[in-house]
């Protein structure tokens, strides 16, 4: 609709090409070229849900904060002071949040766009937009929160007296790679949430496991024995780039690591993206 | 082409699987299946319950089209298929089978309000809003002043909506949907909702719309008058299929005429005389009469079995009640225990709008049942006036007025 000149009747679509033809089973031709078109409403529910989440709150946004510096400050704690693990010379405090930052973008993205068909469940019944704009504003939310985190995390660096290094300019693109595999998983969660509600409370089980099975609150250089088990849990090698970007701290770059969960994103991301238009045509009437 | 039609459906089919697997079903029910039917393999001799799933075909093999800038009306009773069909020309659902064209854009606009949300602002929901029915941010800014102003809700623009009005609330939701400028609109019963005043506003827009710009409407509503006042042709669904097209006033005639509105109602208890049905019958509604036919039964002879009928707006003011008392010497049949008495009224001095009929149920001395706007009816009137007010402002009823003149 936007940028188009709005037609003048008569002389409206006389060339087949614009027609719209609804069939069982047509996936629709102009589906991507749709979803550009809804652009703007993908930036209004993304801003919505971030407006609504804290509307009433009196810490507003402080909130997006509190919960990565609580977590940072236990698993210091737990890991650094009890458990007496090695972050090789760096604070303790910053490679637990250089880890904990693609980990929150990931499973935020996780839960929220799994939810958010169901939650969103009164547009889907009587308003068309391809579906995809649903998960996607919840990853959109998801990155925000995580910006937040970012100017917090820098603060701290240099509160910590480390300065950035060209490191951190590669850092978008492993921001990428971390929204890609949460975009993978989080369309099959997504589309199993609606036909299985089990997944509810499958995917609140599976983030809390998942902090514990991912290197969060420890280095993957204390357990190099775990390293391949590791590798396959395809968020370590984002966190392991993340930490190379972020804490410059002389560890080789990760190439098999990263590679991985690049290759895992990819599989997770098309099967995720093809089982979603398949189930999308049904949303409406198993919602 | 301006004859060619903008929309062509043919032989559309939409078919529902009722049962416990076919709704949002959970893994334990696929799971539990699985272990069944282990079970019922080592448990020999009984058979497995094939789990119950039924059919439910909402829309059979319905064709028709919509020449452009033509207003359609489409009719029928709850349940006929109206809704599915909207929903599959809105691309919410897919159809089973058959096939849709549409040659132009489509905004369809299935609920007032789709997507506002509680906590955010007028202003903020405008925007949310008008992106979710399809307009673009600079669309929508481009034609925000205009939205405000149509709504008639400047002060409150910064307001949650959860502190609006239902009034407030309509006005904002029909001002962003009257602004949509798409080739093809369609519309659920959404004018059922909000003030008459506002109605006929959101109304004249349609009218505007389509006389100036062409636009194609495709309208559903239970409202015989506002189906009157702005379609041309009309569509009859029943049962899923298509049981008639053409000019809205024919459509809708013969779409009343079909069946009654009834209602029959089980016993509160034998042992006290007690409605047993009411029906309007719909024959007679198409020729512009009213005939209620109540039915009763009685432990003890009613002498005379007396009936009252009410009409009453759709809003439940009474406009007109009568009973055989009233009808003094003129209504004195013997004890009876159970029949049915029918009010007949041959001219009905009402406009086109929808009725509610309430019915009480005695003997000469007492009241013993009644039923408060059991049945409504839709009554389209034979007199047509183009440049009518609006029922609120007029009133229901539909005098005949004589008109003179004494020149000075």
């Amino acid at each position: 609709m936007s940028g188009l000149p709005l037609s003048h009747p008569g002389s409206a679509s006389a060339d087949s090409e614009n027609d719209l033809i609804i069939e069982a089973g047509r996936a629709s031709s102009n589906y991507w070229s749709d979803l550009w078109r809804y652009r703007d409403l993908l930036m209004f529910l993304t801003m919505r849900d971030i407006k609504v989440r804290y509307k009433q709150t009196v810490l507003g946004v402080g909130w997006a904060v509190i919960q990565p510096v609580i977590t940072t400050i236990i698993f210091t704690f737990v890991f650094g002071k009890l458990a007496g693990m090695s972050a090789g010379g760096v604070p303790y405090p910053l490679l637990v949040l250089a880890g904990l930052l693609p980990w929150q973008l990931f499973s935020a993205a996780l839960s929220g766009s799994s939810a958010s068909l169901i939650s969103n469940a009164n547009l889907i019944s009587k308003v068309y937009f391809p579906r995809l704009i649903i998960p996607l504003s919840s990853l959109g939310v998801a990155l925000i929160d995580f910006l937040v985190v970012l100017v917090l995390y820098f603060g701290m660096s240099i509160w910590f007296g480390r300065i950035p290094s060209w490191h951190w300019a590669l850092l978008p693109l492993f921001i990428v790679a971390a929204m890609v595999l949460a975009l993978g998983a989080g369309l099959w969660f997504t589309a199993l949430t609606v036909k299985y509600r089990d997944f509810r409370y499958i995917v609140p089980f599976f983030v809390q496991v998942g902090v514990f099975i991912s290197p969060i609150g420890y280095s993957t250089g204390v357990v190099p024995s775990w390293r391949n088990l590791l590798d396959l849990n395809p968020i370590t090698g984002v966190i392991d780039a993340f930490r190379w970007c972020l804490l410059s701290d002389g560890q080789p770059f990760d190439v098999r690591g990263i590679l991985c969960s690049i290759a895992i994103s990819a599989v997770l991301t098309l099967s995720g993206l093809q089982y979603f238009r398949k189930m999308e045509k049904t949303f409406a009437d198993i919602i | 082409m301006p004859g060619d039609p903008i929309i062509t459906v043919e032989n559309l089919s939409k078919r529902y699987l009722l049962g416990h697997q076919a709704l949002a079903d959970t893994l334990r029910d696929r799971l539990g299946h699985g272990a069944r039917r282990a079970l019922g393999f080592l448990r020999l001799g009984k058979r497995h319950e094939k789990p119950k799933i039924e059919e439910f075909w909402a829309l059979s093999d319905v064709s028709f089209e919509v020449p452009r800038g033509r207003v359609m009306g489409v009719v029928g009773r709850n349940g006929a298929g109206k809704s599915t069909l909207l929903k599959i020309l809105s691309r919410i659902t897919e159809p089973t089978t058959g096939r849709v064209r549409m040659r132009g854009r489509v905004a369809s606009l299935l609920e007032v309000g789709t997507g506002f949300h509680p906590e955010l602002t007028g202003r903020e929901n405008v925007f949310l809003n008008g992106a979710i029915l399809g307009m673009s941010r600079s669309e929508i800014f481009r034609k925000f002043d205009e939205i405000v102003a149509f709504s008639e809700i400047e002060k409150f623009l910064d307001t949650p909506v959860k502190h609006y009005s239902s009034g407030m609330y309509v006005r904002l939701a029909f001002a962003i949907a009257a602004h949509l400028e798409p080739e093809i609109l369609i519309v659920d019963e959404v004018l059922a909702v909000g003030d008459a005043q506002f109605q006929k506003k959101c109304l004249a827009k349609v009218s505007e719309v389509t006389r100036d710009d062409g636009r194609t409407v495709l309208f559903v509503s239970h409202n015989s008058a506002a189906l009157q006042s702005i379609c041309d042709t009309g569509l009859w669904l029943s049962q899923g299929k298509v049981a008639g097209e053409g000019p809205i006033n024919e459509c809708l005639a013969a779409y009343l005429r079909t069946g009654s509105n009834q209602v029959v109602f089980s016993a509160p208890s034998e042992e006290k005389p007690h409605i047993t049905s009411i029906s309007v019958d719909s024959r007679s509604l198409a020729e512009g009469r009213v005939q209620v036919a109540v039915g009763f039964k009685s432990p003890f002879p009613l002498s005379p079995p007396i009936v009252g009928v009410l009409i009453s707006s759709k809003f439940g003011q009474p406009i007109s009640g009568s009973n055989g008392r009233m009808a003094g010497d003129r209504w004195k049949p013997g004890p009876v225990r159970a029949g049915v008495i029918t009010a007949h009224l041959d001219h009905v001095p009402l406009h086109s709008d929808t009725y509610l009929i309430s019915v009480y149920l005695g003997d000469s001395i007492m009241d013993y049942d009644q039923r408060l706007e059991a049945v409504e009816f839709n009554f389209v009137s034979p007199r047509f006036y183009p440049q009518m007010p609006p029922l609120h402002v007029i009133g229901p009823s539909d005098f005949e007025w004589q008109w003179s003149l004494k020149e000075d």
